[in-house]
């Protein structure tokens, strides 16, 4: 069942493989100058590579706009999404598979009443705008760095041509690199919450996740889309946009490359951290916009000339029209499935101002005074109880995000019987890991955060650690993880 | 793999060279082939013809070998019409320098004493504006920007070929111990060389036009 739903996830990734893909290799084999198969080949090769090895940067900020956390609901967030990229591809627009899946999120997120976040959504909306401005900056200066060394050292026509080709095929390969890894959270991004696998050890020389299975996946059905139906648009991308010399199209690929780099790699975000820099965001940017940023770039550096004003608008309006367009078909395909399939589209999560959340909340310090009158009372969604929230008065973003956690209700319960299931499967928690369960038999937990504290106590291992993004990224995985299995009618 | 493509394309540059010297060689052949036909020494002029016709015979397998590497390599796909366009017209200069020989040796012109300087004159013009376009030709594949260094010395040499042909007309239709037959026999002379300097400028002017676009 779960490979049913995730079809649609495969159709996203197939029409992200036809269409953004062709943006790393349409100048190249539009013009002529890497032949198709030798395209195809090394851009399936290296987004594979991008998705399962760097993919997980950008997930994450997808995965709190909003956690789809029902299959069916991931399903139609994905089929959603890959509907309005066909149906903007059809009407001629230059669209993006980051802003489909963005849109459908939310759709979801209104439909199941879940709060959007609107902290991460502006993150996004303003990367989305920095995505092409950075694009054309850098190609700008790439422009101009590799014109002084084309002057300086004089190469001819037939060297030129091939330092050319083969900076097109290295860059190209790093471009579908970075588009794997920036990218695959558009295609998976929704069902990694909802993915059944462990992890699995290949030939006992590294091991997957769950995620980087499912990015496999995903960057298996985007490699599809780049050899079965990519040609087509590579020719248009090549000989459409703008005419392009060949060292043009070297720094157009160049730069595409770089700003997909930028958004997608964990290892850049910790080496600026490390010298204490600020971060670029991990958020899935559109490649066709890096690409058309990059050509206006260059555009720009020769004041202008040839530059398409119209192809500029179209853009600037498919960042508004196609979010929506999701955001629309999303909410409404959410409600035929939930209400003619009778299909779960999502796990309704009720908020509670609980005894035990009241004083969670008051140990942290919050004066929760002015919510006297909703204690004890059971919202139906994060909708409802952030509304509330609202009306009870004003509270500081920080405090507010803190209540909304601490009143969230669940029901874990550690049983012998889900005990046994997890520590059937060894990949997830170590030996320790489990004793420490094990001591827990017979507890019930109202709240996440309750299971969370009782766990922090008996170990170090179960507590978050400063510096230490890895293990406090692997506990996190590991949190969610028990929550599933110890839900009560998981 | 890299390594031989990039072997493969130094080849095509010495090709594209060995075919320019075959067109500067193809001038100084003629230039030296006309001032043994105008000392009279027929002997010498058979043999440059000789030597012009071989060299045009290795232009054309030169030519042909690279029109086709380009196009099955799809080598410089984006001046590829360009580059084999310039081929064509150098090759076709390469068939004047011939031709013009030709045609000294079946008409065989009787150029009086009174022409011959402006002739040997005449000439070298028409070969400096060939040898210029050659020059021009190889900064277009070797280094772009130094075209322009050659490039104007084309329209120098072909205007200079006019003046001369003008004065050769002149000065032949002035005798009056000659009939008109002659006088249009050996006017249709001056013209068949001089016209080879006006194609090395038409070659220059499309040339300026390659550069521009692959400067883009």
């Amino acid at each position: 069942m779960f490979l049913f739903f995730l079809s649609s996830g495969l159709f996203l990734g197939w029409s992200l493989g036809a269409n953004d893909a062709s943006n790393v290799f349409g100048t190249a084999v539009g013009s002529r100058m890497v032949r198709f198969r030798t395209a195809a080949i090394c851009c399936s090769v290296f987004i594979i590579l991008g998705a399962v090895i760097s993919g997980a940067g950008a997930s994450h900020t997808l995965g709190k706009l909003g956690s789809v956390n029902a299959i069916a609901g991931a399903f139609i967030v994905a089929l959603s999404a890959a509907a309005s990229v066909f149906l903007m591809t059809k009407s001629g627009y230059p669209v993006s598979t980051s802003q489909a899946i963005v849109g459908a999120i939310i759709g979801w997120n209104f439909f199941s009443g879940s709060l959007t976040d609107y902290n991460t959504l502006s993150k996004i909306f303003a990367t989305w705008i920095a995505c092409p401005l950075l694009s054309a900056l850098i190609a700008a200066v790439l422009y101009k760095i590799i014109a002084f060394g084309i002057s300086r050292l004089k190469p001819d026509m037939f060297k030129l041509d091939s330092m050319t080709r083969n900076g097109l095929i290295v860059m190209g390969a790093f471009g579908s690199y970075s588009l794997g890894a920036n990218n695959i959270a558009n295609v998976m991004g929704v069902f990694v919450p909802v993915a059944p696998f462990g992890d699995i050890s290949v030939f006992g020389l590294f091991k997957l996740n769950a995620t980087q299975q499912l990015f496999f996946i995903g960057g298996i059905a985007i490699s599809i889309g780049v050899l079965t139906y990519s040609r087509k648009v590579m020719m248009t991308v090549g000989q459409g946009i703008m005419k392009l010399s060949p060292v043009s199209a070297f720094v157009v690929v160049s730069a595409h490359s770089l700003v997909l780099f930028l958004f997608a790699s964990q290892g850049l975000e910790s080496v600026l951290i490390r010298h204490g820099l600020p971060t670029i965001p991990l958020v899935p940017v559109s490649s066709s916009q890096a690409i058309v940023g990059a050509v206006i770039g260059i555009g720009l550096l020769k004041k202008g000339r040839g530059i398409r004003y119209r192809v500029l608008g179209n853009i600037a309006s498919s960042w508004v029209v196609t979010p929506i367009i999701a955001a629309l078909v999303s909410f409404v395909s959410l409600f035929f499935l939930q209400n003619v399939f009778e299909q779960k589209t999502y796990r309704p999560v009720a908020y509670s101002l609980t005894t035990e959340a009241v004083n969670h909340i008051q140990g942290k310090g919050i004066i929760i005074k002015d919510l006297n009158h909703i204690a004890g009372k059971e919202f139906i969604d994060a909708m409802k109880f952030s509304r509330a929230l609202s009306e009870a008065g004003h509270l500081q973003p920080k405090d507010r995000d803190f209540i909304m956690l601490a009143a969230e209700i669940d029901n874990l319960a550690v049983t012998r019987g889900n005990l046994a299931y997890i520590s059937a499967d060894p990949h997830w928690l170590t030996k320790s890991e489990i004793d420490d369960l094990e001591k827990l038999e017979g507890m019930h937990f109202n709240h996440k955060w309750q299971l969370d504290i009782t766990l922090a106590e008996m170990s170090t291992n179960w507590r978050p650690r400063e510096n230490d993004k890895d293990h406090n990224e692997n506990l996190t995985h590991k949190l969610s993880h028990l929550y599933d299995k110890l839900r009560v009618g998981y | 793999m890299e390594f031989s493509i990039l072997k493969k394309k130094l080849g095509i540059s010495r090709q594209f060279d060995d075919f320019l010297d075959k067109v500067s060689e193809a001038g100084i052949l003629f230039e030296t082939a006309v001032g043994a036909y105008l000392s009279d020494n027929m002997e010498s002029f058979k043999k440059k013809l000789e030597d012009i016709i071989e060299t045009e015979h290795d232009g054309d397998a030169l030519r042909r070998g690279l029109e086709e590497a380009l196009y099955v390599q799809t080598i410089i796909p984006e001046s590829r019409s360009d580059v084999l366009e310039l081929l064509e017209n150098m090759d076709s200069l390469l068939d004047k320098f011939k031709g013009v020989l030709w045609y000294f040796d079946i008409e065989r012109p009787n150029l009086f004493h009174e022409l011959t300087e402006d002739f040997k004159e005449l000439s070298h013009c028409v070969v400096e504006a060939v040898e210029s376009i050659v020059r021009s030709s190889r900064a277009f594949f070797k280094d772009i920007s130094s075209v322009s260094d050659h490039i104007h010395k084309v329209p120098y040499w072909e205007t200079q070929s006019d003046k001369v042909a003008t004065r050769l007309q002149k000065s032949i239709f002035q005798r009056d111990d000659l009939s008109l037959d002659q006088k249009m026999h050996l006017r249709d002379f001056v013209k068949h060389v001089d016209k080879i300097a006006d194609r090395a400028e038409d070659v220059s002017d499309k040339l300026r036009i390659y550069v521009i676009k692959r400067s883009l």
